[in-house]
């Protein structure tokens, strides 16, 4: 079942067309891979489906709704969460203040008066309650025992692992992430794999930005290429390995379509 | 005028007779302490609100002085309303409270529609256009005061007898004493909400990234809202608190407003930390200023401003602020 669709999805940037008409479908329960070389216009591709930036043109279809243009806290609640290349975390805030964020919108919504002057003032059951399930996905992460640090002076791994429990604590449909593995060591990297595949394992689709070819062969169920904003190939890892075009936007050669 | 504009909270004895001995010293160095933080807790109020919308939007809303104003007036119609011709006593602090309640509500209102009117069609423009526009709105709010109220001068009359109590040969007014005792609670209930409630965590995440925090379901824009709202309370405290003391009139909020951004950006503009010790830090400069290095009490207003340039020459992130890149 298709999960998250694009249809003819296009941002131009004046004369740049970051992404052209990219017909994109992940589905549910699988990692997408989402890869091409730099400037290939990835990152816009995700900005325009999170609402972070608008696309120009085409449709944003997520769990049979169309969610183009709405504003990112919107998108957000229903169910998309993201990380960010360069990481962006709340940094002066600690490690549990982080993931309480994360659960932000899982409060409030439009409840009656009392559930929401309680709710704006996060007090009582439902404190205790975000508490703990922020300790939870701290947990599945094992980092708990940094709950009381501040982010900024998490080690980089960490802190990169810190933004995927942020977004995981929303419990949500889907997850973006974007480079996970960008300035991982190789066993920064092994371990990362296994996480991906413990959030695969939740249930929660994915869908990943990876410059990491080993990693993204080895975990993808399906892969799209992008080039110059342009989807140029997608399938299994086989096939989208063998596949010529690939290999000439990666390797150089003349040109492409 | 000038006067009022000087001593926003009259103090018990500016000029204290000169004491001789240590006793002496002591008494009139804690004399000038009082005075100096009750002064300093009506500056650090009114800072906040500089500090907190600075925090989130990275400008300075020029028209806090004028909504504090605003929120004077309100608050005198309804006192006087509500007191009618009851002497100092009990029913007149209740007069009062309950008017200081309406008109939080109405700068609360007030605040939440300048920025939603001035402001808000400008948060993609250029950094230079909402500050523009926090002028023009600035210029707008006191000319219309002046235009409804006239511009005479209003008294707003003591809800309580102020003859000053003495301890020690020290001495505090009642006044002094409401102004300590209000502005400590609104800081630490700030202070509360801001670390320890929902919304106060998704203000500061907000004020750290937005876009990072519009992704985790937060609405950046009810957050603006809130915080908009908060400050000009905060203001509305801080109105009626001097109004007491000086007289009610539509350029009111131009210099306490000045000394309160100069506070904020001492302490350190964004940090609300800062802007309480920015704010009673000022209070104890004047204060000393005036009793030890013998400013006359004229040229009062010049120390903020003096200070001002030193913190901005020494250290332009204030006392507390850090030294952050500009976000590109």
């Amino acid at each position: 079942m298709t999960l998250l669709e694009t249809k003819n999805l296009t941002r131009a940037f004046g004369g740049v067309v970051a992404v052209n008409n990219v017909d994109f479908q992940c589905e549910k329960g699988e990692v997408t891979g989402l890869i091409g070389p730099n400037g290939a216009g990835k990152t816009t591709f995700f900005n325009d489906i999170t609402g972070l930036d608008k696309p120009t043109c085409g449709r944003v279809i997520f769990d049979g709704e169309d969610i183009t243009g709405l504003p990112p806290y919107r998108i957000a609640r229903k169910g998309i969460a993201r990380t960010f290349q360069n990481i962006r975390l709340f940094k002066e805030l600690t490690v549990i203040e982080n993931v309480l964020i994360g659960l932000h919108f899982k409060l409030g919504g439009n409840p009656r008066f009392v559930a929401g002057m309680r709710s704006f003032l996060f007090m009582g059951k439902e404190r205790e309650e975000m508490v703990e399930r922020a300790y939870r996905a701290l947990d599945f992460l094992g980092m708990s025992d940094k709950a009381n640090e501040l982010a900024k002076n998490l080690p980089y791994g960490h802190q990169r692992e810190l933004e995927i429990a942020r977004a995981l604590a929303s419990d949500p449909k889907l997850i973006f992430l974007d480079e996970p593995a960008a300035g991982m060591n190789p066993n920064e990297t092994a371990s990362l794999v296994g996480l991906i595949r413990r959030i695969k394992d939740k249930g929660i689709s994915i869908v990943l930005i990876e410059h990491d070819m080993k990693l993204v062969m080895t975990i993808c169920d399906s892969i799209v290429v992008l080039n110059y904003g342009n989807k140029i190939a997608s399938g299994t890892p086989e096939q989208v390995r063998s596949n010529p075009l690939v290999i000439r936007a990666y390797l150089g050669g003349e040109g492409n379509d | 005028m000038v006067a009022n504009v000087i001593c926003p909270v009259r103090i018990a004895a500016l000029h204290a007779p000169c004491r001789q001995g240590f006793f002496g010293i002591m008494a009139s160095f804690f004399q000038h302490f009082i005075n100096g933080i009750t002064l300093g807790g009506v500056y650090a109020l009114v800072a906040l609100g500089y500090t907190m919308v600075y925090g989130i939007l990275k400008f300075i809303n020029f028209a806090h002085g004028d909504i504090l104003m605003w929120g004077s007036y309100v608050g005198l119609f309804t006192y006087n309303a509500i007191r009618g011709s009851a002497g100092p006593g009990a029913f007149s602090i209740f007069a009062f409270f309950v008017a200081m309640l309406v008109s939080c509500v109405f700068c609360a209102l007030l605040g939440m529609s300048v920025e939603r009117v001035a402001y808000k069609p400008l948060r993609k423009a250029e950094r230079l256009a909402p500050l523009l526009s926090a002028i023009g709105v600035s210029y707008f709010l006191s000319n219309a005061a002046q235009l409804l109220f006239g511009t005479q001068s209003r008294k707003m009359d003591y809800p309580f007898d102020n003859s000053p109590i003495s301890f020690l040969s020290v001495s505090i007014t009642p006044h002094q004493l409401m102004v300590l005792a209000v502005s400590a609670a609104s800081m630490a209930f700030l202070i509360f909400f801001i670390n320890k409630t929902k919304t106060g965590k998704a203000i500061r995440a907000t004020s750290l990234d937005q876009d990072a925090a519009a992704l985790m379901g937060i609405n950046p824009d009810r957050i603006i809202s809130v915080t908009f709202a908060i400050g000009s309370v905060f203001a509305a405290i801080a109105g009626m608190l001097v109004s007491l003391d000086i007289k009610i009139y539509a350029t009111m909020g131009m210099m306490l407003g000045m000394k309160a951004f100069v506070a904020a950006v001492v302490g350190g503009i964004g940090d609300i930390a800062g802007a309480v010790l920015g704010g009673i830090m000022l209070g104890l400069l004047e204060t000393f200023g005036i009793a030890v290095l013998h400013i006359p009490v004229g040229y009062k207003d010049s120390i903020a401003f003096v200070v001002l340039i030193l913190i901005l020459i020494v250290k332009p992130s204030g006392i507390l602020g850090k030294n952050i890149r500009e976000k590109v």
